[in-house]
């Protein structure tokens, strides 16, 4: 899916996205009607006060939980319409698309290197192609020289380069961040935004992050902001 | 990328200790397999090691071993007086219990044939077979007497002169062999005082009938020794052991020997079942059960081993999810675990028992039948237990990562 595409192409288009938890006097909506698209090589901040449904909106976009209503087309594909999942999920998530989460999540008993080459290995690729590429990885993402320890000895930024570098592995079409810098200092949380806009303006991917830190908006090219289950184009900051 | 052995290496100390108690409790199942077969080893040592075609015990009796079993000494002839015979002796097996060094010393008396029998087909390690008609013994190493060493039983002090391997009875006793004569000293043996009892007694009867008024010699031979009246016949013996002569079916000298009222015949084969069918039987049933409940335990241990460990990787299964990894991946990282333990724990097993079954008071016999039988329970076992893990991780869904 990756292979060919053009930069700007839309590589997510969710419309009508609904998520209800509950039923009866329980019942949350936790995403309304939410729309929004993301172009290749874009990077897009989902920001929005505690609750007001970014996560699930992200869980909603990675398959990882099915949505109540809406339609999903990732990479042209499309993947959740009709109250229908139409891929393989496990698949498609494995094939097409990269998490990064305020954890990051790391395989504790695998080293940096083996927990990159983990997700291509799961995708069939061999461990030698698996191999030489997460050491291009983890150099690019300036952690090659942490590459044989395991996460318990990485400082929590370079486990997060770590964790991107896992999540770019397979080439995705779209990568999808939860506030992968709330458990990072501000300078580290920095580095690590302007790491996803490297990677989504080099390595051609959409990339989607969910944040808090409004100090590091100016590294996206586009924010959209949430409230009460609602996404909308954010007003450009002064 | 193997994500079973990452994952012992990352807890490896963990691994190593679940699989040495795992180990452990499996050294205990194929002890109780071990002990099983000692048992009927045990029981059945002598019959197949003494070389005879035919038992002739007391009637109604399943003697020797299985139930005392008392025949007069004269059997010996008349069993070999009948065609086909090649040769009979007189056998004598008892048990008794003496102080040695302030310790019980339970000895298996078996009395042997002399001449004919001198011990020759004992599993000799040391020494002789029986060199004299008395105050000589073959003990089997388990008792802890060396060569030359003397002990002194019933009235007579014998000497050391054989010492055999593996020979008990099967009660677990230790044997030690004895001229017949001497055998039966010690079986029948009298202190003084009961023997001037049974002397003083005789004459009272004696002196009450007719004959002992009318006769004074007999009142005067009832104060000697039993050996001196004619009218008691010599001390009895517990079996009779028959060789056939070569060509002649056994099945033909027992039929004509089994027709005697007064006593029973077996051959070798059948002595032998009497041995398993009887004595063994209730402690082989038991411990086949200990043996199963043992394996189920084991089964329950390892299972909630496995379990746990998966429990403990429920994140990372759920990240795995995540990630797109295909059921297998995950079946395979706890199922190989799990096969791993199980035959870890068998190498476990296997060696520790190697080194303490000879130190336990009774035979342990491991044969390879079983070591490979059990090897097939430890997999099935590995993989039953696993299935629990398996459940679980399967139910695991990657928004667990999340929480």
């Amino acid at each position: 899916m990756n292979a060919g595409a053009n930069t700007g192409e839309t590589v997510l288009q969710a419309e009508q996205l609904t998520k209800v938890y509950g039923s009866g006097h329980t019942e949350v909506v936790a995403v309304r009607d939410a729309a929004l698209s993301v172009a290749r090589g874009e990077i897009v901040a989902l920001i929005g006060p505690s609750g007001a449904g970014k996560s699930t909106l992200l869980t909603l976009i990675g398959l990882i939980l099915p949505p109540n209503a809406g339609r999903i087309v990732i990479g042209g594909k499309t993947v959740f319409d009709n109250h229908r999942t139409r891929v393989n999920v496990r698949r498609f998530r494995r094939l097409h698309l990269g998490f990064v989460f305020q954890k990051a999540n790391l395989i504790p008993f695998l080293t940096a290197a083996e927990n990159v080459r983990l997700v291509m290995e799961i995708n069939d690729h061999s461990s030698r192609t698996a191999r030489h590429r997460a050491m291009e990885l983890l150099e690019y993402l300036g952690v090659g020289e942490r590459a044989e320890h395991l996460p318990s000895k990485l400082s929590g930024g370079e486990q997060q380069r770590v964790a991107v570098a896992r999540a770019l592995a397979n080439r995705p079409a779209l990568i999808l961040a939860d506030e992968p810098t709330a458990a990072l200092d501000s300078v580290h949380g920095r580095q690590v935004m302007e790491l996803f806009r490297k990677v989504a303006h080099e390595q051609d991917a959409g990339v989607i992050v969910v944040t808090h830190d409004h100090r590091a908006l100016d590294v996206f090219d586009r924010t959209l902001e949430m409230e009460d289950g609602k996404v909308r184009e954010a007003a450009p900051a002064l | 990328m193997n994500l079973a052995s990452r994952d012992i290496r990352h807890n490896f100390g963990r691994f190593v200790l679940t699989t040495i108690g795992v180990g452990l409790l499996l050294m205990l199942v194929m002890g109780m397999g071990g002990i099983y077969r000692g048992l009927v080893q045990e029981a059945t040592l002598l019959v197949d090691r003494i070389d005879t075609d035919l038992w002739v015990v007391q009637k109604d009796t399943r003697g020797p071993f299985a139930e005392v079993s008392r025949i007069p000494a004269n059997m010996e002839d008349r069993v070999s007086a009948v065609p086909g015979v090649l040769s009979s002796r007189a056998f004598v097996s008892t048990t008794v219990q003496r102080q040695r060094n302030g310790q019980p010393l339970r000895i298996t008396v078996q009395g042997l044939s002399w001449p004919e029998d001198r011990g020759q087909w004992l599993p000799l390690v040391a020494g002789r077979a029986l060199g004299q008609g008395h105050y000589e013994m073959i003990a089997d190493e388990s008792l802890k007497l060396s060569l030359g060493e003397t002990v002194a039983l019933a009235k007579d002090t014998y000497t050391v002169v054989g010492i055999t391997r593996g020979l008990s009875s099967p009660s677990g006793d230790s044997m030690a062999f004895f001229a017949l004569r001497d055998a039966q000293a010690i079986q029948f043996d009298q202190s003084g005082e009961a023997v001037r009892l049974e002397r003083s007694a005789r004459y009272s009867r004696a002196e009450r009938i007719d004959l002992g008024r009318t006769q004074p010699q007999v009142i005067e031979r009832s104060l000697g020794p039993s050996s001196a009246i004619p009218a008691l016949g010599p001390p009895v013996i517990s079996a009779v052991l028959v060789k056939v002569q070569p060509g002649v079916d056994p099945n033909q000298v027992q039929s004509v020997i089994a027709g005697w009222p007064d006593v029973s015949v077996y051959s070798s084969d059948g002595e032998r079942d009497l041995l398993v069918g009887g004595i063994v039987d209730r402690s082989r049933r038991q411990l086949a059960l200990f043996r199963m409940l043992l394996i189920i335990v084991s089964g329950i241990i390892m299972a909630l081993i496995l379990y746990t460990l998966t429990l403990d990787k429920l994140h990372d299964i759920a990240m795995l999810k995540l990630m797109g990894a295909r059921n297998g991946v995950i079946l395979g990282l706890i199922m190989q675990q799990a096969i791993l333990l199980g035959g870890l724990g068998y190498v476990v097993a296997y060696c520790v028992g190697q080194r303490l079954f000879p130190l336990f008071p009774r035979r342990v016999v491991i044969i390879p039948e079983d070591l490979w039988l059990l090897a097939g329970i430890v997999v099935g076992i590995s993989v039953l237990a696993s299935l629990l893990g398996i459940a679980k991780a399967l139910r695991v869904e990657p928004s667990e990562v999340l929480s």
